[in-house]
C-alpha cells in the first residue's frame, strides 16, 4: 500500500515535472508576433521618439541575442580575438547595436506585420515568415526571422532577412570591410563602433 | 574603339569564367575596390542632388499616379524577362509573362493598369541577362561600381552590353534601331523613371541604412550580391538562399 502511494506521488511528480516543462517553451511563430506587437504598441505610443528608443531597447535587450549576432559579424575574425578583446567587443557591440537598431526601428510609425508560418531548419534555428503590411508610401515587405531556439524556454532573434536579404550577413560583410581596409587590424573595427556610439 | 571595346569584354568575361562555381556573395572580390569607391561616391551625391529629391516629389503624387507609372515599368520589363524566361529553359514562365503582357498592353492600357492579375496570371520576378548567364553557370566576376548605373558585376555588365547590342527589345525600337514610333529619350526616360520608382520605394529604407552604416559602400555591395544570388537561384525560400555554417559555430551562452 505504502508503495503504491510511492509510484503514484512519483508519478504525479514526473507529469508536473513534464507539464511545467512543457507549458514554458514557446512557439518561435508566437514569439515574433508578441515581439512585433510589443514594439508596435511602443510605436504607436504618444510619447517622445527618445522615449520610443529607450522602449525598444528594453524589448531588444530581453528578445533578441545581441552577443550572438555580435559573434557572428565578426565571421573568421572572433577566433583571432583574445578573451579580453572579446569582451571589449562585446561590450562596444551591444552598445553599437542597441543604438542603431532602436533609431532604425523608430522611424516607422504603428507598423504592421502579420507571422505567416514557420519551419525548423535545426535544432536551434527556426525560420518565421512574416510580412509588413504596405502602405500608400512603401510596398508590402517579407520578413523572415531566424530564431533561436536553443532554449525552447526563451527563444531569441537572431536575424532579420528581409526580401531575402539577411540584415546579420549585411553587417558581417561591413565589419568584414572595416578590418580588411586596415590590414586585418581589429582596433580599427573597435575605433568605428566607438566613433559610431558617440556621435 | 571596337578594338577596345571587344578587348574590354574579353577581360570582363575572362573574370566572370575564372568564378564559375562561386556565387556567394562573401567571396566575389572587389578588384577595382579604389575605382569603385569613388565612383560610389559620385552615385551618392548624384543622389542626393538630383535622385533623392524627384523621388521625394514623385512620393507627393496620388498613390494611383505612381501604381499606373509602376504598372507601365513592369510591363515594359517583360520585353527583357520573357527571352530570359525561355533561355533559362522556364518556358510556363515564358507564357505566363507573354500573356501578360499582352492583356496588360492592350487590355490595361499600355500596361498602366494591371489587368492580367485580376484576370489570375501570376507576377513573377523579372529576369535580366546577368541572371541567365549566372542560371547557366558563369560566376559573377569581379564587383563593379559604375558611375550612374551602380553596382553590378563583370557578369552583370556583360549582361547589360547584350541587352544593348540586341537583347533588350525596347532599347532597339528606342535608341539602336531608327523608327519613326519612338525617341532615344523614350528610353532614357523609362531608365530614369524606374531609378525614381525604385529610390521612392525604398526612400527610408537606404536613407536609415546609409545613417546607419560605418562603411556604407561595403553594406550596398553586401547587398546588391546578395539580391543577385537570390535572383540566380530563382527561389523566395529564405532557407535555400542562407549559409547556415557559419551560424552553426556561434554561440552565446
Amino acid at each position: 500500500m505504502y508503495f503504491k502511494r510511492k509510484i503514484y506521488l512519483l508519478t504525479i511528480i514526473l507529469l508536473f515535472i513534464g507539464l511545467s516543462k512543457h507549458s514554458y517553451s514557446i512557439e518561435p511563430n508566437i514569439f515574433v508576433q508578441s515581439t512585433v506587437n510589443r514594439a508596435s504598441t511602443i510605436l504607436s505610443n504618444d510619447i517622445t521618439k527618445e522615449e520610443k528608443i529607450e522602449k525598444l531597447k528594453e524589448v531588444a535587450l530581453e528578445t533578441v541575442d545581441i552577443k550572438g549576432i555580435g559573434f557572428y559579424t565578426l565571421g573568421k575574425h572572433r577566433k583571432t580575438l583574445s578573451d579580453q578583446q572579446k569582451k571589449e567587443y562585446s561590450q562596444l557591440f551591444n552598445k553599437y547595436f542597441l543604438k542603431s537598431f532602436s533609431s532604425r526601428l523608430a522611424e516607422y510609425s504603428n507598423p504592421k506585420i502579420d507571422v505567416n508560418s514557420q519551419e525548423k531548419i535545426s535544432e536551434k534555428y527556426t525560420i518565421v515568415s512574416s510580412t509588413l503590411v504596405g502602405t500608400d508610401e512603401r510596398p508590402e515587405v517579407k520578413i523572415d526571422w531566424r530564431i533561436y531556439t536553443k532554449n525552447p524556454e526563451k527563444p531569441l532573434i537572431r536575424d532579420l532577412i528581409i526580401e531575402g536579404l539577411s540584415l546579420a550577413r549585411t553587417q558581417k560583410e561591413e565589419f568584414n570591410s572595416i578590418i580588411q581596409s586596415n590590414d586585418g587590424d581589429i582596433n580599427a573595427l573597435f575605433a568605428s563602433l566607438k566613433e559610431f556610439i558617440n556621435k | 574603339m571596337k578594338k577596345i571595346l571587344i578587348i574590354s569584354l574579353l577581360a570582363l568575361c575572362m573574370g566572370f569564367t575564372a568564378n564559375a562555381t562561386n556565387n556567394d556573395p562573401s567571396n566575389v572580390k572587389d578588384c577595382s575596390e579604389g575605382f569603385n569607391r569613388a565612383s560610389f561616391k559620385f552615385n551618392q551625391g548624384l543622389d542626393k542632388a538630383i535622385l533623392r529629391p524627384i523621388a521625394l516629389g514623385y512620393r507627393k503624387l496620388p498613390n494611383g499616379l505612381r501604381t499606373i507609372t509602376s504598372n507601365f515599368l513592369n510591363n515594359l520589363s517583360n520585353l527583357v524577362t520573357i527571352p530570359n524566361n525561355a533561355l533559362q529553359g522556364d518556358f510556363a514562365k515564358a507564357g505566363t509573362n507573354f500573356a501578360r503582357l499582352g492583356i496588360n498592353s492592350i487590355l490595361g492600357i499600355l500596361g498602366m493598369f494591371d489587368v492580367a492579375s485580376s484576370m489570375g496570371f501570376e507576377k513573377y520576378e523579372k529576369e535580366d541577362y546577368g541572371q541567365t548567364l549566372g542560371v547557366m553557370g558563369a560566376g559573377p566576376g569581379c564587383y563593379l561600381v559604375l558611375p550612374v548605373l551602380g553596382s553590378t558585376t563583370a557578369r552583370d555588365t556583360v549582361g547589360i552590353i547584350g541587352g544593348i547590342v540586341g537583347g533588350d527589345p525596347w532599347y532597339n525600337v528606342t535608341v539602336r534601331n531608327d523608327t519613326q514610333y519612338f525617341k532615344d529619350s523614350d528610353y532614357y526616360i523609362s531608365r530614369g523613371a524606374g531609378g525614381v520608382d525604385f529610390r521612392a520605394k525604398n526612400l527610408e529604407a537606404i536613407d536609415n541604412l546609409e545613417e546607419n552604416s560605418m562603411d556604407f559602400y561595403a553594406s550596398v555591395k553586401s547587398l546588391y550580391l546578395q539580391d543577385r544570388q537570390k535572383k540566380i537561384l530563382n527561389s523566395n525560400q529564405t532557407t535555400e538562399t542562407q549559409d547556415d555554417s557559419d551560424w552553426d559555430e556561434v554561440s552565446s551562452d
